[in-house]
């Protein structure tokens, strides 16, 4: 991406279409990363329910914690674009102010996807042997291998890596290279905010800079939200096509 | 330019001459691994769409070819001074011809093509003899459940039957082909493959993986040997039985190494019957002398073969399980002497 | 903190020797690069198929063993398909795109830069496989679970892995790049359906290759997981289903065909016209089908997996699809053979390859069609009869059409005339011994015998034809000497070409041979198709241009850079440590942002 950045010179001749060289650059590769995605998620729904072994979507997915880091993703796309509006009006502290926003946003569900690979990776089981409620289908198998008489509750580690199971192969490939692609529009978004200080760096002629950059951020927001209900919202609800 | 010309007329005739001792090496009839001369419904199903299609094709590839020399002919340019041709940018008739000709023609042999394709895929009578084909690097394994029969690389069928397979592997994609009997189906672990076939004809046929399956994909071979169903029910009933006991003093020698902690061929080896002998990795050897040929089809079974391959097995079938896990081949201090390779073979000479 | 990023090395401004090549931008030269670098890898590719040839010449030959055999049809594959035959296709593109759109360079000159030294980078990863002692192994479609670490330990699909996601960097930035081109750099008057028909299959192809990669890329991501990090995406005792990986090869891989024979097809459009001195017949035609081609290739990739057991119906709608896909190609081959129709044709090189590339083809057309055939398709499949198949589209169709082009813009590109005498028994030694090498293998196919085997026994009856085919190689291999004979003596002491050699009608022949640094000094407005042929003839009456002059203090130029090769070697250090070790991994990472950073701020053009 960072090669679309090079520079303006190519805005100051005439083009055929009348567009920038960049902006058509930037959409041609959007189109190309949309087959990357596409094809990381066929894969997913392929091997969907096909894991020989558990923990399985329901038995890690915490759909309140996803949901909050989807609208932290989706907040990020508003203030990037919050942040495009005010430099095109030429407010350098609000362009500053938004981007930065958008930056701590991004941050902040980056940091979500770590703590919640970590929660994964280190998953517990607690099952109550006396009085069991709303067993999955793997805490059930645990229940009726362990809950013997006399036995009260039953506590396992139970950790999902990309080792453990097709699930946690697809789920950590595909949602691991999605952070992947945030963390580098992360670094992208600093480096304007960083170069925003620089006398003439960001200013709003060339806004097509910025504009190239949320371009990517918003991709890559929808990216998320598509992955969201394919793999959590599908992973979980009774009902989807599993 | 007539040194050019010569230079052509020589070339012509080499590759005329090349095309027509291709047609002659083609259509000789030596060929064991040819899926012409078909002798099944299967093979012989889809030997006719390949006829059908290549006598399409080459009618195409002649009117194509005949239009192109005529053109070339015709409309050389034959002087200097030629003025431009006609600037023709095109014809909508000659165009939509040559769009809907061939679609036609396509069409025309889509149909028995799919025909024939459901004929071939799906078995006439589900319920016929059910073999289980496994792949493994190098070897097939052929089991027959219904008659508890277990083999290795050399299935015997009885002829005028259908026969349902059942593919799977045991390690990396392998693909079942006899030519003579049915195209091709892969092996592929986790995936239930089946095909069938049917042979209306006696004799040995010969088969072949097909799919790059590793260093010795070349060597894995198997036969199919066709035979009546008296025959057939004779050789079951000489499968079923237990291995035989060893006769004489060198067999008796041969069977203890076999047994033997050192050797450990038992690990990895059936010979039922025997105490210990069930190891299921390499193929099974319970009555290992009554094949015609050994590993996977490359060689006639004779004393010769089993000794060359006994003594060195990485050079017989380069990369293969058994000469980089068996001890007595991977540990120099183990290697067996003569004499007891000598012994092994007379042993597994012995099991009829 | 931003000054820092600023690069600290001066810019190359007038760059002399060698280092003009190596900081160069300028599409002409990176054409020439590419098209070096390829042929030399045509080159490597060959060796490599000479061995497998010797090693078939004869029944239970014994030259070469079989796991260095295993890695020569691998490597030749390979190497044929991602760094020959597409990059050859990649030196036309780089040079001709700007001259026949009537421009100065592409959109991203240093991005252009940027994708020949990172093919450069896959290209030298993938040949040093073979020094550190154990190149790939497993074909070029590499089919798991044979490639994981279990059946495959050492690093040869390591480096098929890392070399091959490389070159698709390279590949993908190419395109975009192409893309961009066409579509925003055309001249003034320059509509879509005026434009050349190499340019239109170059637009097509970069887009194709644009969509088909990430597929690949994905792939290889998931093998290397695998192999890498013990994930399970081809792990058969995990679950896994190993016919996963041949999906998301083929979803590539057909496309990739088209990917490797469309530019060729482009180049014959442009071939044939200018030597029967007629426009193309039915030009929206021929682009029409080279659309639909491309379009209907994600639609047909299952008909490599007719045997993988996918079940009848499936195969029957893959049996249908293909055969359709018969239909637009052979409007394209009538379409060629209708251009010659009441021309003037005169018989040169790139003329006689034209033509032999519309015999050969046709040939492997028609074998396609015949693999289309699903219940047949069970007999040839894997067997020589597909090596036949595919070595008569690729050899026969794509190596035919870029010899004819190699020979036809051969003055364009060296500013001489090559020798025609030589050209022409080049031509016909190539094409007999082409046929001669690839014909018998349709017969040694349907005589059972399977590709990618080692050896095989004498009473097979194979022995006679492979000998017949191994004879023809020989031939090839004399011919491709003979050519580059040819090109090396005609490039230093070959008659001066003038501008317009072959009284051609597409915008690079208006310019001189080689064309000046800026291509055109007036961008030509361009009125209709085959617009240099209607100027040369004055067909453009009253609107007919007049050749103007500019100053040429007026043009500038992008000036040369260091940025996108120092992101190139970042990329290469960091593909051997993928394959060695991850702290080298990272240490390639950071040169390669260095690269990108200083590369984004240095601007295409410093004040001199």
């Amino acid at each position: 991406m960072a090669e679309a950045t090079a520079s303006n010179h190519e805005s100051e001749h005439q083009t055929t279409t009348g567009l920038n060289h960049r902006k058509i650059l930037m959409w041609v590769f959007l189109g190309s990363d949309c087959m990357f995605f596409a094809t990381l998620i066929a894969t997913y729904l392929v091997y969907k329910g096909k894991s020989l072994s558990g923990p399985m979507p329901l038995d890690v997915f915490s759909i309140p914690v996803t949901t909050v880091s989807t609208f932290v993703l989706l907040m990020s796309s508003m203030s990037m674009v919050l942040a495009y509006a005010a430099l095109r009006k030429g407010s350098l502290k609000g362009y500053r102010t938004w981007i930065l926003s958008t930056v701590i946003l991004g941050s902040t569900f980056l940091g979500f996807q770590t703590f919640e690979f970590y929660e994964f990776a280190n998953h517990h089981v607690h099952i109550d042997c006396i009085n069991p409620v709303d067993l999955t289908d793997y805490e059930q198998g645990l229940f009726d291998k362990n809950c013997k008489d006399g036995v009260d509750h039953y506590d396992a580690q139970h950790g999902l890596t990309p080792k453990t199971n097709l699930f946690g192969t697809t789920f950590f490939v595909l949602t691991g290279l999605h952070g992947t692609h945030v963390t580098i529009g992360v670094i992208w978004l600093m480096s304007l905010f960083l170069y925003s200080f620089k006398k003439g760096g960001v200013t709003p002629e060339r806004h097509l800079d910025t504009d190239l950059a949320a371009l990517y951020w918003h991709f890559v927001d929808v990216v998320w939200i598509v992955i969201f209900a394919v793999v959590y919202l599908f992973g979980v609800f009774e009902g989807f096509p599993s | 330019m007539p040194t050019i010309n010569r230079q052509f007329a020589k070339y012509s005739f080499v590759l005329l001459a090349g095309i027509i001792l291709a047609l002659i090496f083609g259509c000789t009839n030596d060929h064991p691994q040819s899926p012409f001369d078909a002798v099944g419904p299967v093979s012989e199903s889809q030997a006719l769409i390949f006829y059908i299609i290549s006598y399409a094709g080459i009618v195409v590839f002649v009117i194509v070819m005949a239009l192109l020399a005529y053109f070339t002919f015709k409309y050389r340019k034959r002087s200097e001074n030629e003025g431009d041709p006609e600037q023709i940018h095109g014809n909508s008739t000659f165009e939509i011809a040559w769009t809907v000709i061939p679609a036609l023609l396509l069409i025309a042999v889509a149909v028995p093509t799919i025909n024939s394709l459901w004929d071939t895929t799906v078995s006439p009578e589900p319920d016929a003899l059910v073999v289980r084909v496994t792949g493994n690097q190098w070897w097939f394994r052929f089991d027959i459940p219904e008659l508890g029969v277990v083999t290795a690389n050399e299935l015997h069928i009885p002829v005028g039957e259908v026969i349902n397979i059942e593919l799977d592997s045991k390690d990396v994609i392998h693909s079942f082909w006899v030519p003579k009997l049915a195209g091709k189906v892969d092996m592929i672990p986790n995936n239930e493959n089946t095909m069938w076939f049917q042979s209306n004809e006696e004799g040995i046929f010969y088969g072949q993986c097909a799919e790059f399956c590793g260093e010795s994909h070349a060597l894995m071979r198997f036969k199919v040997v066709v035979e009546s169903r008296k025959e057939f029910d004779a050789w079951v009933a000489s499968q079923l039985l237990d291995a035989i006991k060893p006769s004489d003093p060198l067999s008796q020698q041969g069977h203890d190494l076999f047994m033997s902690s050192e050797a450990g061929c038992y690990a990895c080896h059936t010979i039922r019957g025997s105490q210990k002998a069930y190891g299921e990795v390499g193929p099974e050897l319970t009555h290992f002398a009554s094949r015609l040929h050994m590993l996977s089809g490359i060689m006639d079974n004779t004393h010769e073969n089993l000794i060359s391959w006994l003594t060195d097995p990485d050079e017989v079938k380069p990369g293969n399980i058994m000469s980089k896990n068996a001890s007595v081949y991977n540990d120099p201090d183990k290697v067996l002497s003569d004499p007891e390779i000598t012994a092994l073979a007379a042993y597994l000479r012995s099991l009829k | 903190m931003t000054t820092l990023l600023i690069p600290m090395i001066k810019r190359p401004l007038h760059p002399t020797g060698i280092w003009n090549w190596i900081t160069t931008i300028d599409h002409k030269k990176i054409g020439l690069l590419y098209g070096a670098t390829a042929f030399i890898n045509f080159l490597i590719g060959g060796i490599e198929a000479i061995l497998i040839r010797a090693q078939l010449s004869g029944s239970n030959a014994d030259i070469i063993t079989p796991e260095v055999y295993n890695q020569l049809f691998t490597m030749h594959g390979t190497t044929m398909i991602f760094l020959a035959i597409m990059p050859l296709s990649a030196a036309f593109f780089n040079y001709l795109i700007p001259l026949q759109i009537g421009a100065r360079d592409v959109a991203f000159p240093r991005l252009n830069a940027f994708s020949y030294w990172v093919f450069l980078a896959g290209t030298i990863i993938l040949h040093s496989s073979w020094l550190f002692g154990s190149a790939p192994n497993s074909g070029w479609f590499s089919y798991a679970p044979l490639t994981s670490v279990a059946y495959n330990p050492g690093h040869g699909m390591d480096f098929w892995i890392v070399g091959l996601q490389v070159l698709g960097i390279a590949s993908l930035a190419a395109s975009f790049n192409f893309i961009v081109t066409i579509i925003n750099m055309r001249a003034p008057g320059m509509t879509l359906m005026r434009m050349p028909l190499f340019t239109w299959m170059t637009f097509i192809t970069a887009i194709l290759l644009v969509l088909a990669f990430p597929v690949i890329t994905v792939a290889l991501i998931e093998l290397m997981f695998d192999r890498s990090f013990g994930t399970n995406f081809f792990f058969a005792p995990a679950g896994a289903d190993p016919v996963l990986w041949q999906h998301l090869f083929w979803v590539f891989g057909h496309p990739e065909v088209y990917i490797l024979i469309l530019p060729a097809m482009g180049i014959v459009s442009e071939i044939l016209p200018t030597f029967s001195k007629k426009p193309l017949f039915g030009y929206s035609t021929v682009i029409l089908a080279g659309a639909i081609i491309a379009f209907m290739g994600w639609l047909v990739w299952s008909h490599h997996m007719f045997t993988v057991g996918l079940g009848p119906i499936p195969n029957s709608v893959f049996t249908i699809t293909t055969m359709a896909i018969a239909i637009p190609t052979g409007i394209k081959i009538f379409n060629w053979i209708f251009t010659m129709w009441k021309g003037s044709i005169t018989f040169s090189t790139p003329m006689l390859y034209a033509i032999g590339f519309i015999v050969t083809f046709t040939i492997g057309g028609i074998s396609g069609v015949m693999h289309a055939m699903s219940s047949s398709d069970a007999q040839q499949q894997d067997t020589y009869f597909v090596v036949a198949h595919f070595h008569y589209v690729l050899f026969g169709g794509a190596m035919m059409g870029i010899f004819g082009g190699l020979y036809y813009w051969f003055p364009k590109f060296s500013g001489r005339m090559f020798s025609e005498k030589l050209g022409k028994v080049q031509f016909f030694l190539l094409f007999i011994g082409q046929n001669i090498t690839f014909f018998p293998m349709h017969f040694v196919g349907m005589d059972g015998m399977p590709r990618r085997i080692y050896t095989y026994s004498g009473e097979m009856g194979w022995t006679a034809l492979n000998a017949l085919e191994t004879s023809g190689s020989i031939l090839v291999v004399i011919s491709v000497l003979l050519f580059l004979h040819n090109i090396v003596k005609s490039w230093r002491s070959g008659e001066e070409a003038p501008g317009d050699p072959w009284d051609a009608r597409t915008l690079e022949w208006s310019i001189s041979s080689p064309p000046p640094e800026y291509n055109f000094e007036v961008i030509p407005e361009v009125h209709t198709v085959d617009e240099w042929w209607a100027r040369k003839r004055g067909l453009l009456g009253e609107q007919s241009p007049s050749v103007g002059s500019n100053e040429k203090g007026e043009i500038h130029l992008p000036q040369p850079s260091f940025w996108p090769l120092v992101s190139a070697i970042g990329i290469f250090i960091g593909g051997y440590g993928l394959i060695y070790s991850y702290p080298v991994a990272i240490v390639g990472l950071v040169i390669m942002m260095v690269g990108v950073y200083s590369w984004s701020f240095e601007p295409v053009n410093d004040p001199d």
